[in-house]
């Protein structure tokens, strides 16, 4: 649990001095005015993909002992993915926040963020009761 | 070297530290990259209803997500406090962009006239805190993955949901930004 903590405070140190957090650079992405978080995504999923490779050719398994795997998305009735990605993408701007930046923010003393992590927890929560109506 | 972390990091630098999470979190324990999951696994813990989206074991699944979610706020404290984080100097199109829709100058992470516990009552300030949260909590869990899962991980394992999902969160927040913010910010407050 150690190296989930350090790997997590890892994480949110680099969102926070890569500005990931700031509403600012989400609208500035949003607007097409910088490649600052397009680099950053783009980067990180090159690096991301290449580590996979050499994870799954030479470490195949994990110091857990379970074998390495990265289950595949099934698609279903295909509707999930656009409708729920679409109304993510409208809170992302919303909010100027995804998940991880919502709790990089309240660490960095914006406290108001607890708010809108409690509302992310009650869209979670009416996701939760409908899904067997939603259609994935 | 602390002089050096307390400017602010380049994306070269962000883009892969961010990626190398990833081969971390597989060594470590055959975890893969994503935050949400935290969302689904607070509700399992603290009021999960009849719903059966929140019947699995989230000790056994999900207590690492909550423990790195933790470190993701420590990861905040610990920039802001020493290292210099905490601002962002956003292009000059952006910023005269958002001064035309009434936002002051930037400073610091976020704008006070939206991210403060007295524009809660204020109409734009609830969409944008409430709503926008509602929405993030519920569309990352209908699209099954947020940013981190979906754009980052399901990319990188060239999952074609993940980017099926990415392109839906580019419609979703092209649509809000240039549609939905306007009249947010200029109707009536």
């Amino acid at each position: 649990m150690i190296a989930y903590l350090l790997a997590g405070t890892w994480f949110g140190i680099v969102l926070t001095k890569a500005e990931i957090i700031s509403w600012y650079r989400i609208q500035e992405m949003f607007r097409f005015q910088s490649l600052h978080m397009y680099l950053i995504i783009g980067s990180a999923v090159v690096v991301a993909a290449v580590a996979l490779r050499l994870v799954r050719r030479y470490a195949p398994t994990a110091l857990s002992g379970e074998r390495i795997e990265v289950p595949s998305k099934s698609w279903g009735r295909g509707v999930r993915y656009p409708v729920g990605g679409v109304l993510f993408g409208a809170g992302w701007a919303l909010t100027g926040a995804c998940p991880g930046p919502l709790y990089a923010l309240v660490g960095s003393g914006v406290t108001v963020v607890l708010v809108v992590i409690f509302a992310a927890l009650l869209g979670t929560w009416s996701y939760g009761h409908l899904r067997p109506r939603l259609p994935h | 070297m602390l002089e050096l972390l307390r400017q602010p990091w380049p994306w070269w630098v962000a883009g892969p530290a961010i990626g190398l999470t990833v081969p971390f979190l597989l060594v470590v324990g055959n975890r893969m990259l994503g935050i949400s999951g935290t969302l689904r696994a607070a509700c399992a813990a603290v009021a999960p209803g009849r719903a059966e989206y929140f019947r699995f074991d989230w000790r056994r699944a999900g207590a690492w997500n909550l423990v790195f979610a933790l470190g993701v706020g420590l990861g905040g404290f610990i920039a802001v406090a020493f290292l210099g984080g905490g601002e962002a100097t956003i292009s000059a199109a952006t910023q005269a962009d958002l001064a035309a829709l009434g936002l002051g100058p930037a400073q610091g992470l976020v704008p006070s006239e939206l991210f403060s516990w007295a524009s809660l009552i204020t109409v734009p300030g609830f969409v944008a805190l409430v709503l926008g949260g509602f929405l993030v909590g519920f569309g990352a869990s209908y699209a099954g993955g947020c940013t981190s899962g979906h754009a980052i991980m399901g990319l990188a394992d060239f999952q074609l949901p993940s980017l099926v999902a990415v392109i839906g969160f580019f419609v979703g927040g092209l649509a809000v930004t240039w549609f939905v913010l306007p009249l947010l910010l200029g109707g009536p407050a």
